[in-house]
């Protein structure tokens, strides 16, 4: 069962979702294979998505303003076991303790089949912990997917409060008061714990793996849980229990042809102005 | 056999080569135009871990070994290889005060070392030579409990900023004559000791090199590191390991980027309609400075290895030798790789080969690595 009972207000329990990605810098190399319409990712090394570290930053801030020594910070992946080593790199960062769900059953999963058996890893570590998180952190929108559902659907499968595309985030016994930045406006937010909150790059700047936070991750519990290990309907999970079909995948043709403006500076200038003027901006 | 990294040495790779790309990459240009040291990295390279990678927790290191050492050598100078002379030369002091020093002298020394907060040098080097350690002029005489010490340093990296300098003083003969070596440790402040002239180098701006000057310095004996009369042994020890690997890495890590830099740009120049990687003699350069960075890769790491298990010889001078060679022949080759684009400053193949070349003679010319390693052969086969 699912215990009620939160951690206490005075320090703070923070689950973070991480997701390994394909190396973003590396985006160039990867293709697609328009038969299946699937991703050819090999060869690409694989990396933390970058608004996942933004979000254990945020939540190794928030731990570290509570009382490092109180507070904790886990995270939690669903990623082919390869990716292990993205976790341990999370523990290096500074998490206290990681979990990793790897198994056929999740491959091929969308955001629902994604944020359900996430949702359900969330409930089995709060049922042995015997707490709620006060917060669940995790990126809005990740480099390689980047529908910004996962967060928001991960807090409905649980029924919590959720904020997505944060840009400040703080926490003060127990109201989450968070800016959301919006297209022209920022908003801010206020809710009460347990939230599910969805940060964006602009939130901080993620501290380095240190060599010292390397040795400090050979401690540190990295838990490998397959889906005999979760209360899950595997009917709901991965391909099978992804409702959505991606349309034809294919690689745009990519033409830029050059064109010089003008012979003098301010022949040129006039030139970009025109170009300017003419797309209205 | 297996010639990886370990995992984690593989994801500390990867810790310091995040923080050489946003801590070092965007300046380092900027370093060698301005000829700046930039020493409010330092405390930064010390939370990384990379000023006291080596050194035993207990004293506030990372209590990792010399393989990981080179690791985070090769990752700064990928992009600096000035600020890792600075880095190198505090390893070398470091290393001498790690391996001999006192119990009350790791105390004291260490954390701030290992922090940042310190940086330590090493002092061997005289106007009259270098590697002839037995030649060196600067004096220290004992009276009661305090050395006096008088002399002059030249060519010393971290002269204008070091906390701590380990000199190599002559103090005394023995029965037949010859001189006798000790090492003492000296605080920056101590009355009569100061940096002299500045030198203006070629390359490897980015780290201060220049004259120490002892006049009437006076130290107490308990800052003698290792026994005295030893201190031959001892710097010729740590030039000959700690030293020399520290130039094979730093040499690599300007291979890498003679590398990375002329797949780059052979990739995205377009010569006779085609990228310049689609000609068979672009190709050829690509390979060879490949070839070279891998060969002095397999031969650093091993000696690294080798020295982490306690058993090294004359590797270190092998791996310096090829190393420093392969890395001024790699930049070289990336300068025709580019053409005009690589002899203008605006790109930094140019700095690559002034830095390889300043390479070659610290810690022993090429010459000197191979009388090494021809003495070992000699004796070995």
């Amino acid at each position: 069962m699912h215990s009620p009972r939160r951690s206490h207000h005075l320090f703070m329990n923070i689950l973070v979702l991480v997701k390994p990605v394909p190396d973003p810098e590396r985006e160039k190399d990867i293709k697609v294979d328009v038969a299946s319409g699937r991703l050819i990712r090999e060869g690409i090394p694989m990396v933390i998505d970058p608004e996942s570290r933004n979000a254990l930053e945020a939540a190794l801030q928030l731990a570290e303003k509570s009382g490092r020594e109180q507070s904790a910070v886990a995270v939690l992946a669903m990623a082919p076991e390869q990716a292990r080593d993205k976790l341990t790199e999370a523990l290096a960062m500074g998490a206290d303790e990681a979990y990793m769900l790897s198994d056929r059953a999740f491959g091929g999963a969308d955001t629902f089949a994604t944020s359900y058996t996430l949702a359900q890893a969330v409930r089995k570590i709060e049922d042995e912990k015997g707490f709620v998180f006060d917060l669940v952190l995790a990126g809005t929108s990740s480099s390689d997917g980047g529908t910004s559902h996962v967060a928001v659907q991960t807090a409905e499968w649980l029924g919590r409060t959720h904020i997505s595309n944060v840009c400040s985030l703080d926490v003060n016994d127990g109201v989450v008061r968070a800016v959301k930045r919006s297209e022209e406006v920022m908003l801010s937010f206020e809710g009460e714990e347990p939230a599910v909150i969805g940060v964006t790059r602009d939130i901080n700047r993620p501290r380095f793996v240190t060599a010292m936070g390397i040795i400090k991750a050979r401690k540190r519990p990295l838990t490998l849980w397959s889906a005999d290990d979760l209360e899950i309907d595997t009917m709901r999970t991965g391909l099978v229990g992804s409702p959505t079909r991606p349309g034809r995948m294919f690689e745009p043709e990519q033409k830029r042809a050059g064109e010089t403006i003008g012979d003098t500076p301010e022949e040129a200038a006039a030139g970009i102005l025109r170009i300017i003027r003419k797309a209205g901006l | 056999m297996d010639f990886n990294f370990t995992e984690e040495q593989v994801m500390l790779r990867e810790a310091f080569a995040q923080f050489a790309k946003e801590e070092i990459a965007p300046y380092a240009a900027k370093w060698d135009e301005e000829d700046y040291v930039p020493m409010e990295i330092v405390p930064k390279l010390g939370e990384m871990g990379i000023m006291g990678v080596f050194v035993p927790e207990q004293y506030g290191g990372v209590g990792l070994g010399h393989v990981e050492r080179c690791i985070a050598l090769e990752e700064v100078a990928r992009y600096s290889a000035g600020l890792a002379m600075m880095v190198f030369t505090h390893h070398l002091g470091l290393a001498a005060i790690l391996d001999y020093g006192t119990e009350e002298q790791k105390q004291k020394w260490l954390p701030g070392m290992c922090d940042g907060s310190c940086v330590c040098g090493l002092a061997v080097t005289e106007p009259g030579g270098g590697s002839d350690v037995a030649g060196l002029k600067t004096v220290a005489e004992l009276e009661g409990d305090t050395w006096t010490i008088n002399g002059r340093k030249c060519f010393i990296t971290n002269s204008h900023c070091a906390g701590v300098t380990v000199v190599t003083c002559r103090t005394g003969e023995d029965e037949k004559g010859r001189p006798l070596m000790s090492t003492i440790a000296i605080e920056a402040g101590t009355e009569g000791f100061k940096p002299g002239r500045e030198e203006n180098k070629m390359g490897l701006k980015g780290s201060y090199t220049g004259e120490l000057i002892m006049d009437n310095v006076k130290v107490p004996v308990s800052n003698t590191v290792g026994e005295p009369g030893k201190g031959m042994a001892i710097t010729m020890k740590e030039l000959g390991e700690v030293g020399r690997a520290s130039m094979a890495a730093i040499e690599l890590g300007i291979l890498r980027a003679c590398l990375e830099d002329a797949v780059a740009f052979a990739k995205e120049r377009v010569l006779y309609g085609k990228p310049l990687s689609k000609l068979q003699a672009i190709q050829f350069n690509i390979a060879e400075i490949r070839c070279d960075y891998e060969a002095s890769r397999l031969m650093l790491y091993n000696a690294a290895a080798m020295k982490d298990a306690g058993k090294v010889g004359a590797e270190f001078s092998m791996a310096k030798y090829f190393t420093s060679e392969a890395a001024v022949r790699s930049a070289r080759r990336l300068i025709e790789i580019m053409g005009g684009y690589g002899f203008v400053n605006e790109y930094p193949a140019g700095r690559y080969l002034r830095d390889a070349i300043g390479c070659v003679p610290s810690c022993g010319t090429s010459e000197i690595q191979k009388m090494i390693v021809a003495g070992e052969t000699l004796k070995k086969f």
